[in-house]
């Protein structure tokens, strides 16, 4: 692009989605400045500002590697001898072993057509039914909790700015301040409830505006909703009318709640009964206004109880009466940058586009005459992505995978297993931006175009899709994942015109295979996407979008939404004397997921270099660490070292480290793979630990 | 799969619909949703579907409608609930159970919740001989009694409290809130004399007294007067249209008594709550642990939890080894909790207690540590610091060094860090920019705060430093103009 040419598009990272110009300098390089948009109105937090950079690092992948074998090295090769390479292996692998030999992995930070375009990859070219994606460890738990409390799972049924105008708004396990700066500009004006084991940036800024922070033990947010729903009913805030004419179930939900009186909550939880009584005021006074919100983020839904947990939410806000109506409601804070619209076009092991079910004949009827082919010669539902990487390379598993868009070696929990589980594979291929911790294990590693190099569409946490622009050239030697994707499908035999390569085309196709499903895309064409249209799904061809869903009805057979009688239980694993501590683990302002982008970024590694571990001055003075020390935390599973981070206002009992980080570094050694029933989120939040001073090497 | 088919489920019968009973069957519906492995018959002698016990102080406060405080029936094919029929006799020999309908029930494991009742003290009129309260007076164990108590009680009359713990303390700031003119008589020195120390039981009377209810500690009831009132010992006589007593509860261990089962004050259990016959098993208020734990609510659940466990065969190892029983007051603007050892001598080896007392704010704490643990605590009016001291007790993890910040509930003061960790003040959080760098922004003629923004980022994030950032300018402004003028 020539110097002095401005794009407009979004950022790279999270579900935000800020928009930004992407200004040509005279060396040609891209800058990032922010744009006006609704979400981030004009704001960028510095993950956004530095963005650009990561396009030229140092160590970009320009050329395929591949290796002999497990103990050689990469070296660069060729496009044609990789992929003809990758596709006699799978092809081999498939001879030998069947389809279900070969596993996909995707990303909630892949484009809408590259998820979809993935999930068709897997399912016709592969024939596979081995196929999920990172999301799972993302918002599953919120996805099923939304399935089955409305019918229907768009993460904020209602466009962000309605947030600003609300009286209250409940945040229960997110930090926007950290992981979302823009998005509390739409936050500074209503009285903020966080519920956070952490006094985080946003519970700082709720007290700051006279607002209310709960901290709750790790493990115990099932309690507290319960315990809310309790003090909310007997204080008379509860909208019976609501409930009668819009909703199902409150009687059934209600027993269970009733065994949460505020006392008996509080000796579960550590929050008081008063705190919860005030806090069940606050939000009553507003509900009654109309006027408050419920959102849920990570820190409530990375659970092994993580559906029920957001159901308990979801059932507080039905009880107040907020769902489906101007002005109030429940909302998910979808946290990767595609992770709406990558949870619904078939990346998922359950999954076909439009939000459809496998599993649903009509669906697998209607997808399968969009691709042209037999219904019958689709495969069914497949592991969930702990599972599917926890079976890799075992008897009954894959024996190779494809990867893209994701580090599971830093972001999936129980690292050390998950790093044998790929080590065992027969082929792993990697397409990839950089040789991430995951690339580097990988036998062929593609080197893949960035956001900035190719356009495509992303939905944000608002349900909005949105376009993204091509600000740059790709380098030489850089494909896209749809041209490699395509690559790939002829060479296992596919004709070529079944997988496109330019992302209009692909667009145009999602279209018509979600058409009439759940999520319906049909309508967002790129003309109107160009026009700037606010394109909040479903979204049908000459109709208005929908940027608030359920006002008149829940997606029900019955139009009524249904409040699921959900009960607490105690995490997957508890404290003893070996494991005195819990560790949470989170996000930083400056970093992105395993950190595979942002600490690649000079200014964000500079200031957040390394692991470290938030600690309470006593508990730390206990085991004899100091500020700055270097700290080990080990669990049942295995350790992570990190620098203590002295903290006065952490809990006793609870210690917190990000996981952006990895190696020895990595969070994820220590986290319990135990899996939440319903969604298969695993259990990140929760882990017990033992806090010691790091040996000396 | 499999499809060959499994041993029938095995028969456990479960005697008593209440808090314990329903959450027993409660715990086997989610460790056995199928019912595969065993079959759950409840048996209750009330009409009335279980119910939540521990709020019916709510219910004479108003605060719960009696629909309002129904227990969850699992609705699983494994458990089924018999109301309104009584159990009337045991036989560990042939193994059933009969029922006051003259049916038999047989079961394979027997677990006994039949709960505890009133203990009316004998004082003339209190009770019949028959055990029956007397007129004008009521217990408080279960539905029906506050249903009593309500239609003998008008808001404006006078309601003696016989028993000054937990359940009639609460009744007693429920009923003056309803605008009943209340009195407690407790025969022991002071209120909660089992729970909290004298000093904490005389500002928490004094609490009583200013919210209506006069206290009077270490009297004994001579007499009940229908439609007069409550005799004292020293011959005062306590106005009364109803008499609620709450002068303790007697373990309902009769059906297990007089099938030879071993019993004291309760059935007797082991620690896997087994009685001493083997197939009949004792939980709640009914059965005596060695490790104690009667009376409360949550002692009872574990129990529930750990037989469920084993029954189920899901945890057959689970055991019951005791419970630390945390006392925390439902009382209305009334904050306590109390657990632990807080009568111990503070002199006694080992011991190190912290004591705030603060009558005139109506606040009291007590903190009993002995190893680094917290042993014991009263806590009246600090609500914040009784979260967290409860749970310290709960999951025995070592008190902070502040002890007094600890039972003021406030945090630990923030330590020296030396360095900072290389952090330096920063206006911008998001973006780290510093004071020194807006202010070279200015001066090289940033001076508005879409300015500054462009050159330094400032305000782009969070958008939480728009004011600091604002008076900065107008701060640069002020100065400039006095320079230039």
């Amino acid at each position: 692009m020539t110097p002095g040419q401005s794009t407009t598009t979004h950022c790279p990272y999270c579900a935000l989605q800020c928009a930004m110009h992407l200004d040509t300098g005279p060396d040609g390089h891209l800058t990032a400045r922010p744009a006006p948009f609704p979400t981030n109105r004009g704001g960028l937090c510095r993950k956004g500002w530095t963005s650009t950079e990561v396009l030229t690092v140092p160590d970009r992948l320009t050329r395929p590697l591949m290796r002999k074998d497990r103990d050689a090295p990469l070296t660069e090769v060729d496009w044609d001898t990789a992929l003809d390479h990758v596709a006699a292996r799978l092809n081999a692998l498939r001879a030998e072993s069947g389809p279900d030999a070969v596993a996909v992995f995707g990303s909630g930070g892949l484009t809408n057509e590259k998820s979809y375009t993935l999930g068709k990859f897997a399912r016709l070219a592969l024939g596979t039914s081995q196929i999920d994606y990172n999301g799972r460890f993302c918002m599953s738990a919120a996805a099923a909790a939304g399935n089955r409390a409305f019918g229907l799972d768009r993460g904020m049924p209602f466009p962000l700015t309605d947030v600003a105008e609300a009286e209250v708004v409940l945040l229960a396990g997110a930090n926007p301040a950290e992981t979302m700066p823009p998005m509390m500009g739409h936050l500074s004006a209503p009285t903020l409830i966080v519920i956070d084991p952490r006094q985080s940036g946003t519970a700082q800024a709720a007290l700051d505006n006279g607002g209310m922070h709960l901290a709750p033990r790790p493990g115990t947010d099932l309690a507290l909703a319960l315990g809310l729903l309790h003090a909310v009913h007997v204080q008379g805030w509860t909208d019976t009318d609501y409930l009668h004419a819009r909703t199902h179930g409150f009687d059934d939900a209600w027993r269970h709640a009733a065994a949460w009186w505020p006392e008996r909550t509080e000796q579960v939880t550590g929050v008081s009964a008063t705190q919860l009584r005030r806090a069940a005021d606050l939000l009553g006074r507003a509900a009654r206004n109309r006027s408050a919100y419920v959102l849920t983020g990570r820190g409530t839904e990375q659970h092994a109880k993580g559906t029920d947990t957001v159901s308990a939410w979801i059932n507080l806000s039905l009880a107040l009466g907020l769902p489906g109506r101007r002005g109030s409601g429940y909302g998910c804070i979808t946290g990767q940058g595609n992770g709406q619209g990558g949870r619904e076009h078939g990346q998922k092991a359950d999954q076909l586009p439009g939000y459809r079910r496998i599993d649903d004949p009509a669906a697998r009827d209607h997808v399968a005459s969009v691709w042209g082919v037999d219904p019958a010669t689709l495969p069914g539902p497949g592991r969930s992505a702990f599972e599917l990487l926890d079976a890799l390379g075992t008897d009954s598993g894959p024996r190779a995978m494809l990867l893209f868009g994701s580090n599971p070696v830093v972001s999936a929990p129980d690292a050390d297993r998950v790093r044998d589980r790929l080590a065992s594979l027969d082929l792993l291929v990697a397409a990839d931006f950089v040789l991430s911790e995951t690339a580097a294990m990988a036998d062929v590693v593609l080197p893949v175009a960035q956001w900035a190099e190719e356009s495509g569409t992303m939905t944000n946490l608002e349900g909005r899709i949105l376009r993204r622009a091509k600000a740059t050239e790709p380098p030489q030697g850089v494909r896209t994942d749809l041209q490699v994707l395509a690559d790939l499908a002829t060479r296992l035999g596919q004709p070529a015109e079944r997988f496109p390569t330019d992302p209009d085309t692909v667009l145009a196709e999602l279209g018509r295979a979600s058409a009439g499903g759940a999520a319906d895309y049909s309508g967002a064409t790129p003309d109107r996407l160009a026009a700037g249209e606010a394109l909040h799904w479903p979204v049908r061809p000459d109709s208005a979008p929908t940027p608030r869903l359920f006002l008149d009805s829940f997606a029900h057979p019955d139009g009524r939404a249904r409040l699921i009688p959900v009960a607490h239980r105690p995490p997957a694993e508890t404290t003893d004397a070996d494991y005195p501590l819990i560790a949470t683990t989170g996000r930083l302002m400056g970093h992105y997921q395993s950190g595979a982008q942002t600490r690649r970024v000079p200014e964000l590694t500079d200031a957040e270099p390394e692991a470290y571990v938030e600690v309470h001055p006593d508990t730390a003075a206990r085991v004899g660490l100091a500020h700055g020390d270097w700290a080990r935390l080990t669990s049942r599973r295995g350790h992570t070292r990190a620098r203590v981070r002295l903290t006065p206002t952490a809990r006793l009992d609870t210690v917190f480290v990000p996981f952006h980080f990895a190696a020895d570094q990595a969070a994820n050694n220590i986290t319990n793979p135990a899996l939440d029933p319903t969604s298969r989120m695993p259990e990140f939040k929760v882990s017990a630990v033992r806090l010691d001073p790091e040996p000396t090497p | 799969m499999s499809t060959t088919q499994g041993p029938p489920p095995r028969q456990i019968v479960v005697v008593g619909n209440g808090m314990v009973g329903a959450r027993f069957a409660e715990e086997v519906a989610r460790l056995d949703p199928a019912g595969e492995r065993v079959h759950v018959t409840v048996v209750g002698a009330e009409d009335e579907a279980a119910y939540n016990r521990v709020l019916l102080s709510g219910v004479v406060a108003g605060s719960y409608t009696t629909d309002q405080i129904r227990l969850p029936v699992p609705d699983t094919p494994g458990v089924t609930v018999r109301t309104g029929v009584a159990a009337t006799a045991l036989d560990t020999e042939r193994r059933r159970l009969t029922l006051a309908d003259g049916t038999h029930l047989p079961y394979d494991e027997l677990v006994l919740a039949t709960g505890a009742r009133a203990a009316f003290p004998p004082i003339t009129g209190v009770a019949a001989p028959d055990g029956r309260p007397g007129e004008g007076v009521t217990a408080l164990r279960d539905l029906a009694d506050c249903q009593r108590l309500l239609s003998l009680a008008r808001p404006g009359a006078p309601v003696v409290v016989l028993g000054g713990g937990v359940l009639g303390l609460e009744a007693a700031r429920g009923l003056v809130g309803r605008g009943m003119r209340v009195s407690v008589v407790e025969s022991s020195p002071w209120i909660m004399r089992r729970q909290i120390d004298q000093p904490a039981a005389r500002i928490l009377a004094a609490q009583y007294a200013a919210l209506g209810v006069t206290v009077h500690s270490w009297r004994v009831a001579s007499r009940w007067v229908p439609g007069t009132g409550l005799e004292l010992d020293d011959g005062r006589v306590l106005s009364g249209d109803a008499l609620v007593v709450t002068a303790g509860v007697r373990g309902n261990i009769e059906l297990a008594k007089d099938a030879g089962i071993e019993v004291e004050h309760g059935i007797l259990v082991d620690d896997t709550l087994t009685t001493s016959e083997a197939r009949v098993h004792a939980i709640g208020d009914c059965a005596q642990h060695p490790g104690g734990g009667a009376g409360l609510v949550q002692p009872g659940w574990e129990q529930a939890s750990v037989l469920a466990q084993r029954l189920t065969g899901t945890a057959p190892q689970a055991t019951y080894t005791g419970s630390s029983p945390l006392t925390r007051l439902k009382a209305d603007g009334i904050e306590l909790t109390a657990f632990g050892r807080v009568h111990d001598d503070e002199d006694a080896e080992g011991l190190e207690t912290v004591t705030v007392s603060d009558p005139h704010g109506g606040r009291y704490a007590k903190l009993v540590v002995s190893d680094e643990r917290v042993v014991g605590a009263v806590l009246l009016g600090f609500p914040e610091a009784a979260a967290t001291v409860s749970q310290l007790f709960d999951t025995g993890a070592p008190v902070p060094a502040d002890r007094l910040a600890l039972v003021q509930g406030l945090p630990t003061a923030a330590p020296e860090t030396g360095s900072e960790n290389g952090q330096r003040a920063l206006v911008c959080r998001c973006n780290a920019v510093t004071r020194e760098t807006i202010e070279q922004a200015w001066l090289d003629g940033a001076r508005t705060r879409e300015a500054i923004a462009d050159t330094t980022r400032a305000t782009t994030g969070c958008g939480g430093c728009v004011r600091d950032v604002n008076a900065l300018l107008s701060g640069l402004a002020d100065t400039d103009t006095a320079g230039v003028g």
